[in-house]
Parts: structure tokens; sequence; C-alpha cells
């Protein structure tokens, strides 16, 4: 019948909270709240050389730091298992050759290109990680402003790099085609977005598929000990690319509106 | 449809204290000096230091008479006796089980504390104790009520009588204890189509109003018929008002629940948990609180 125990339906978010350009030494950087989940996302661009397989592409190389403030769990090294399987889970979304534009990151083909360093810092766990981390990344990715680098050629061929002068002189980077997550949640018969830590304390299986803007699925990974049935997996696909929608408009909406305000929005940060 | 909404963070407003009524205040936070008066003796959360008297809590001082004491606003649960509890069996042991009440050790429930089934009164036999998995195990819930501090500040729990016992189908609330407030009665049946028991633990339970009220056996029987759609509404309304009010600080009892309750009705159900609306709902019950204080 559609309704859980805090009123949503079986499709809803709870409500969310998203602020770019927080921690003002990264390129680009976004905290989520999605109800208790709270997520930092930093990026910082880096020179460095090109992959040998890739000679004339930038990468991404990802990060993810549970903070022991998260959850008691996280204390000592408890945190790293669940940070390690994240960052895979990342770099599998982020493998599809359309996700970001890495051509662009590129200076001198097998020389010089830019690295993209995103590390996640957990907050705090309130249930549904993997989708607050992935708006996060984009919201961060569509903060960052790599700065613009001239490449002067010497008389002996060597090469030389120079930064611009101007601080604001910089390249956006272009964040339609990055994916979003959406965890699938299957309790009982029904499958829930967003689950909540008691939802997902009752859920046996869960269905992780990255969807992009226009609706394609990037890729999808099965987590819990349960299992799905293959016609309960199509009918969480359909839901999930429908919702992978509606969470690109409603998080593009939210980023042209924080961009349109400029200089003269309020910083809220960590202390509001 | 799918509804997502995302808002650019708001700076917090300050929560507005109401006038209380006694007095002010006095809030503490821990190495606040209270009194540099000798003449006090020092209560829960104090302690001497170069003959002052600190805090080692942050909450409010009580003063009575000649002690004086700091109550803590977020603490874990300090059992007292004649509380009513609501808590999750842990651990199945020899004689007793070991039931988790967000205080700072299990507290324990004997097997000699609770009623047979069928009502029986005799001595526990072995068999006894080797069925005692069939009455409660590991994850379920139960309300009881406090019989006992140990030295240790363990709290030891029975369920002597027929209105405690496992609990069936509802939901649970985790708040702060010390906003439960100390009432005659913590079993409530609210009009609206729910009960809820405010455990003084700060566990509240909120379940659909059983329609017979005779229990013969003894509070181990669950009811696991489906519970109607419209129950699930109230209790899910119930759930959102009272993480409304716990979020704006207020005190917990049957009163400003069911005020709650009756200034949400006009919004959805899931937009009770939005900031603007649960402090604009919380507002209305704050006014009636006080009108109906005079």
């Amino acid at each position: 019948e559609d309704l859980r125990v805090d009123g949503r339906g079986c499709e809803d978010y709870r409500c969310a909270e998203v602020e770019t350009d927080v921690v003002s030494n990264t390129s680009g950087s976004a905290r989520v709240k999605l109800g208790h989940t709270d997520i930092l996302v930093g990026v910082k661009a880096e020179m460095g050389t090109p992959k040998l397989e890739k000679p004339d592409e930038g990468y991404l190389e990802f990060f993810v730091d549970c903070s022991a403030n998260a959850t008691p769990e996280f204390e000592g090294r408890g945190g790293e298992e669940l940070g390690t399987e994240i960052a895979n889970t990342l770099y599998r979304v982020f493998s599809s050759e359309s996700s970001v534009d890495l051509k662009s990151l590129c200076i001198n083909p097998r020389e010089h290109c830019w690295v993209l360093y995103v590390d996640v810092l957990l907050l705090e766990c309130g249930g549904n990680l993997l989708d607050a981390i992935s708006i996060a990344v984009k919201a961060a990715l569509f903060n960052t402003r790599i700065p613009k680098v001239r490449v002067l050629e010497d008389e002996e061929g060597s090469k030389e790099i120079e930064l611009s002068d101007d601080p604001y002189d910089c390249i956006r980077l272009n964040v339609d085609d990055v994916p979003c997550i959406v965890t699938l949640s299957k309790i009982g018969y029904r499958h829930v977005v967003d689950a909540t830590l008691q939802e997902e304390a009752c859920s046996l299986a869960s269905l992780l598929i990255s969807v992009t803007s226009k609706g394609a699925l990037t890729s999808m990974k099965k987590v819990g000990k349960g299992s799905l049935d293959p016609e309960s997996i199509f009918e969480m696909m359909e839901t999930g690319k429908r919702v992978g929608k509606s969470l690109h408009i409603a998080l593009q909406k939210i980023l042209d509106e924080e961009e349109s305000l400029g200089t003269s929005r309020q910083k809220v940060g960590f202390l509001g | 449809m799918a509804a997502i909404t995302m808002r650019l963070p708001v700076a917090r407003k300050a929560v507005v204290l109401s006038a209380p009524r006694g007095g002010e205040k006095h809030l503490v936070a821990p190495g606040d000096t209270i009194t540099t008066d000798t003449g006090y003796m020092r209560g829960h959360g104090t302690y001497v230091e170069e003959e002052k008297l600190i805090a080692s809590v942050a909450g409010a001082v009580e003063r009575v008479n000649k002690l004086v004491c700091v109550k803590a606003l977020k603490t874990r649960y300090n059992g007292e006796v004649g509380d009513i509890v609501v808590g999750r069996i842990t651990e199945v042991q020899q004689k007793r089980w070991k039931v988790e009440t967000n205080s700072r050790l299990d507290s324990v429930l004997l097997l000699s504390s609770i009623n047979l089934p069928g009502g029986e009164l005799r001595r526990r036999s072995a068999e006894d104790e080797l069925a005692m998995r069939d009455y409660l195990q590991e994850g379920d819930l139960i309300s009881a009520e406090v019989q006992s501090v140990f030295s240790d500040g363990a709290v030891s729990l029975h369920t002597r009588s027929l209105k405690y016992g496992k609990l069936g189908q509802g939901v649970l609330v985790q708040v702060s204890p010390s906003l439960v407030k100390r009432q005659k009665t913590h079993f409530h049946d609210l009009p609206c189509g729910a009960s809820v028991i405010l455990g003084n633990n700060g566990f509240i339970w909120i379940y659909p109003t059983p329609e017979q009220k005779d229990e013969e056996a003894g509070g181990f029987t669950t009811n696991l018929e489906p519970v109607p759609l419209s129950d699930r509404e109230v209790i899910s309304r119930l759930r959102n008002c009272i993480v409304a009010l716990v979020t704006q600080q207020l005190m917990l009892f049957d009163t400003s629940i069911l005020y709650c309750y009756e200034a949400s009705l006009p919004h959805q159900i899931k937009d009770i948990l939005k900031p603007e609306v649960m402090e604009e709902i919380v507002l209305e019950t704050r006014q009636r609180l006080l009108d109906l204080e005079g």
C-alpha cells in the first residue's frame, strides 16, 4: 500500500540538503545531508602522468574515509573494509567511457594530464550511503574548477607548463552524464528506495544501479545475503531508472539555483 | 511517482525557550562552577575542586535544600524503582534474560519475575529454564517495570502484571530519556486510534489499539495479523510527530503528543519531517500547551 514507517512512499527520498564549495582548499567540494546521513566530498585536481593504456586522457581516483564519528563500528580500522568496498563501487560506476569527459583533462598526451582525486568522508551513517555519496560526488564535480594551463614549447623542444595568472580562469567539468547510484532494498515482497538504518536491517538483498540523467544504466550490483528473483530484478531496474531520472532533475535544479545565487549566497558550512 | 526534494541548507534557528515556571533554569556545561559556597552537599553530576562545586555534565542545576545536583539533558537511562521501560532482549542466559534498555549496563529480567503463560503460580523448574527461549527470544521487545536497582547501576525488571509482556506489531522510536515526562501512567490509548507506551528509558512504542482487552495468555502471544492501512497511517503520523517534538526539545507526554498530532493533520505524513513544517507544528503545540496551563 505504499506507506513506510515514516509516511514515505516506496519511491520517495528523504529531504536532502546539498551545499557546494564548503572546503576552501579543494578544487571542488560538496556536502550532502540525506536524513541522518552526512557525506562530505572534496575534489583535488593535480597534475600527473596519464595511464599507459590511455595516454590522452586524465583519470579519477576515489578514496573513501569512514570517520569514527559516524558510528561506533568505525572506530580504529573498522571502517576500512566498508571504505574500500564503497571506493570499488565508485570505480565501477565511473568506469564507463561517457561518464566524465576524460579527454578534456589531458594537457600533453603521454606526458601530463589532470588527475582528479575524489575524497569521500562519511560524517554520519543514517542509511543509504551510496546514494548520498553519488549525489555528493556529482555536486562536487560540478563545483570543481580546474585552472587553465598553457603548454609552452621551448627551442630545444622541452615543454613548460604555465598556469594562468587569473584565479577565476578555469575550466569546469561537464557533469551531464555523471551517473547517480540508486539503491533499491528488497523488504518482504516490495522494494524501497532510500532505506533508513532500520529498513536496511530488515532487507536481505539490495540492488545498486547507477543511472545517468538520460535514464541509461551504467552499472549494476547486487548486495546482501538474500536472493533476488529475476522478475523482481527487472521491476527494480525499471523503478531505479525512473527514480534516477527524477533524482538527476532535482539535483541539477538545486545546483543551478546555488550557482545563480553566486557570491550573495550565505554559506552555512558546518556551524550553521 | 517518486517525490524527491532537495534544498540548500539554511542556518539553524536557535530553539526559542518559553519562560519556564519557577524561575530561570540554571544551565551549566562540564567545568562550570555552580557555587563557591561550601555549605552544599554534592549530588550527581557534580564534583568538588578547590572548594568550588563544579559540574561534570551538561544540564540544569537542581537544588533540594542542601543537595545540589546537575540533571543532564542527554544521558543514558538511569533506572529508578517503579519506572516503566521498553527493552529488547539481547541474551538468553541460564535463569534470566538480558535486556537492552539504553542504559550503561544491560538490564536483567529474571525467570522468576515473569508471568508463566496461563497465569500459573508455581516455582520455576528445570523445564521452565529449558523452555525460556519459547517465551522470549533474542530480538523480542518487551515492556516491563523496574523492580530494583543493583549496586552497579544495573536494573532488574519484572513483568508481573498482565499489562506488561512481549510487544507485538508496532513502531519503536528511540529518544533521549530526559525528554520523557514522569507521569502516573505511561500506557496511553490515544483517541486518534493508536496506543502508545512511553518508556522512561526513552524507548517509545506505538502500536494499534487491540480490540479485546482480555489476554489470558499472560502477555506472551503476539498478534501477527496484517495491520489495516488506516491504523498504519495513524501510527506513522504519531511517529513523525514524536520525532518532531524531540527535534525541538519538547517534553513527551500524552497531551503534547496528542496536540502535535492534531496540529499535523493538515499536512501529509511525510511532510512532517521537513524542517519548516516541523517548526510550525511544534510552535502550535507549544502554544496550546501554554494555553492549557493557564
